[in-house]
């Protein structure tokens, strides 16, 4: 796989480590550079990453892979609780676990397409859901929510009481107060989580590509072009999507893991399908099909939910004091609808816009800006007449 | 026996809501093509047309009570409705007792307008565009709705009352020679008739005036519609109109059965895609039927003795239908062979 890169994936891949490994420092002009944020920016990272394997390189638009985020995100709390707080066992089970449960969801949704498989994908994001908040609470802890507890005392108190932690206890390693989760002893809280989850996001960034330069990606583009065609010339699709579903699935369960790793609760919320929802808008604003495109939307719908959303009145008035009075009012407002708890205003907007105008996403749109500003030379020109190709190459 | 006719009662009346959002869902799915994930939206706006109806009726102004003194030994101020002062204490009373069934008529009017508006200004560009961009768009639609409505009403849900006349519990037993141990609440009762009033009115209006013919003809082929020379996109602005209005009034009879929020329409627009699934994308019969079928289900699935021999069924009993009958009868209970059966 690794032969096919051209000259520009090698420069795509180092451009796109050094930007990620630089962002303590390239995020604090505006304000971003603290790890709890550039935490997120990974995981969401990573999560997009894995949906738009699914959904921009076959086409097939899941409305439930938040259930994936939760599952894993679950399982990596009961390797906290059960085994050790060392993260790479609750990273293999994660995966492990999303895997397997992608599998059986992606083995009956991919018998139907288009609207079909997005509201079972749905149905059985939805069923996860409600199952979690009713029968599984003795596996979720319902809207509490699962946390990790310090090592119980004796055998014979309950699991409610104390963790068990095998793992810890035989080797002895001691605990002091709240549990954190670590690395062989480097705690994964702070920027050495932001790092932890940057090597991943670059790891998954790396097969991502991988995948889509190897023939198993070509296959599933051939799916999103024309997949009865595809079938006709012998090839049998049913295999591929279901490998691309579960690889999917894996991505968003090491997703939910690293959000048990860098913070550990974890509430059934996590997999309402308004969760399913944002990652979809991730995909879409960054450019759906693109490699960077979905981890940059992820990027900018966490910094705007972080910063529109801690926004109020009496920030907006000072942004505009230097308007007279009654404008002032009324721009505070008007731009009041927006920002706070009206933060997901904003984001619904945001997704209308950018399916409305720009369904290529923020990749599209930069393609367009490049091409104004070189002045529609025929190089060019040519190049927009394969836009397929110049997707895959950015 | 009594216990299992109560819960067939208990579905009726969610199965009523069900089905008419439904019924607008496959009526826009089946003539314009279009997935339209906002339609729980316009449910529950159709909810706060009553909730705003009743705040406009309860808009009072304050009026110093000199007979009367609060605790403090000053006269009591007292908030007095304007219709109070303009029309006397009756005919407000009256009013706001009735002003659920009364919010119909402006439900029907500001749906109209919305509905018109929404196929005007965005559906329409996305006709021809791919299903799931119209998921995508229309799903943004429904958030930009709902967080609208919790700008201007709050979070939390708003009782709203049914008329004090149908306020109590009718005894259902009574009245079909069952004996006298089956009650049930009045206005659930008449939410059911409604629903079944609605639907009937607009498989009538479907079946009996030649606008409905052409519709109907349209979800056939809507090409050879358009061969014929009619004009069909006026034609779809009106239908995705009606769809909107159905959905509207369901929603505003709905509310003295569940207090409205703003995410109400959320909750109805999955269970309602689900119904439009089972019953068969494309045909009213079927999602009709579907939405009674799975309101009655959902309610025997509540049942204590179902619960205890299957716990959570009774969440998960309409998705589990759905995905049994998408993969053992793809095209649904109703749907016509070879309609999007992809």
């Amino acid at each position: 796989m690794i032969a096919t890169f051209s000259r520009s994936d090698w420069l795509l891949l180092i451009a796109f480590i050094v930007i990620v490994l630089t962002l303590p420092w390239t995020m604090q002009p505006i304000g971003a550079a603290y790890p709890d944020l550039l935490q997120k920016f990974a995981i969401y990272g990573i999560f997009a990453i894995g949906f738009n394997i699914l959904f921009g390189l076959t086409g097939y638009l899941s409305f439930g892979h938040a259930a994936f985020l939760g599952v894993g995100s679950y399982a990596a709390l009961w390797s906290f609780k059960l085994l050790t707080m060392n993260v790479l066992p609750a990273l293999a089970l994660s995966i492990a676990v999303a895997g397997v449960f992608a599998f059986l969801i992606g083995y009956v949704s991919l018998r139907r397409s288009g609207i079909y498989f997005a509201i079972l994908t749905l149905a059985f994001a939805q069923m996860s859901y409600n199952l979690a908040y009713s029968v599984l609470t003795p596996i979720t802890n319902g809207e509490t929510g699962l946390q990790v507890r310090a090592i119980r005392d004796s055998a014979a108190t309950s699991l409610r009481d104390g963790d068990v932690r095998v793992i810890d206890q035989f080797l002895g390693i001691p605990e002091i107060g709240v549990p954190i989760s670590n690395l062989f002893g480097m705690k994964m809280s702070g920027y050495s989580g932001f790092y932890f989850c940057a090597a991943l996001l670059i790891l998954g960034f790396f097969l991502a590509l991988c995948i889509s330069r190897s023939n198993f990606g070509m296959v599933l583009k051939a799916i999103k072009s024309n997949r009865n065609r595809l079938e006709y010339t012998g090839v049998n699709t049913r295999p591929y999507l279901i490998a691309a579903f579960v690889i999917s699935g894996m991505y968003a369960g090491l997703a939910g893991s690293l959000l048990s790793i860098t913070d550990p609760i974890a509430g059934a919320e996590r997999m309402q399908w308004t969760a399913s929802g944002e990652v979809v808008l991730m995909t879409i604003l960054g450019g759906a099909g693109t490699l960077v495109g979905p981890v940059l939307g992820a990027g900018v719908i966490k910094y705007a939910e972080q910063k529109v959303s801690s926004w109020n009145e009496g920030i907006l008035h000072n942004a505009v004091a230097l308007l007279p009075e009654p404008l002032q009012d009324l721009l505070v407002w008007f731009f009041s609808f927006f920002v706070g708890e009206g933060w997901h205003l904003t984001l619904g907007l945001m997704f209308m816009i950018i399916v409305i105008f720009l369904p290529g996403g923020l990749m599209e749109g930069f393609r367009r800006l490049r091409r104004a500003f070189s002045g529609g030379r025929s190089a060019d020109s040519a190049k927009t007449a394969t836009t397929s190709t110049v997707q895959e190459k950015s | 026996m009594d216990a299992i006719f109560l819960q067939i009662l208990n579905g009726l009346d969610k199965g009523g809501a069900y089905a008419l959002i439904a019924l607008g869902l496959t009526l826009i799915f089946g003539t314009l093509g279009v997935v339209n994930f906002a339609h729980g939206a316009l449910f529950m706006l159709g909810a706060f047309c009553a909730v705003t109806l009743n705040r406009l009726l309860n808009t009072s102004f304050d009026r110093v009570n000199e007979a009367k003194v609060d605790f403090l030994g000053k006269p009591l101020v007292e908030k007095v409705p304007y219709l109070e002062q303009w029309f006397g204490p009756e005919v407000s009373g009256f009013l706001l007792d009735w002003s659920v069934p009364i919010s119909l008529l402006l439900a029907v009017f500001v749906m109209a307008l919305i509905g018109v508006a929404m196929e005007r200004g965005l559906i329409k560009h996305f006709y021809n565009r791919p299903h799931a961009d119209q998921i995508l768009v229309t799903f943004g639609l429904a958030i930009v709705l709902q967080e609208i409505i919790r700008h201007f009403f709050g979070a939390n849900p708003i009782p709203q009352p049914a008329p004090d006349i149908v306020a109590g519990a009718a005894n259902v037993g009574g009245l079909l020679g069952l004996g006298d141990n089956v009650y049930y609440p009045w206005w659930r009762l008449i939410y059911f008739l409604f629903s079944a009033l609605v639907i009937g009115g607009v498989f009538a209006f479907l079946q009996f005036t030649t606008f409905g013919m052409v519709v109907r003809a349209g979800m056939h082929d809507r090409e050879t519609v358009g061969l014929l020379g009619i004009n069909i996109q006026r034609r779809f602005t009106i239908v995705f109109g009606l769809a909107a209005v159905v959905a509207g009034v369901a929603g505003a009879m709905y509310t003295p059965i569940l207090p409205p929020d703003y995410h109400m329409g959320m909750d109805f627009l999955v269970l309602s895609f689900v119904v439009v699934v089972v019953g068969g994308m494309g045909s009213l019969t079927g999602a009709v039927l579907a939405g009674f079928l799975l309101g009655i289900l959902q309610s025997f699935a509540s049942m204590t003795e179902v619960k205890s021999i299957l716990p959570g069924i009774d969440q998960i009993i309409i998705y589990l239908v759905a995905v049994i009958v998408l993969l053992i009868r793809p095209r649904g209970l109703m749907g016509r062979p070879g309609v999007a059966e992809d």
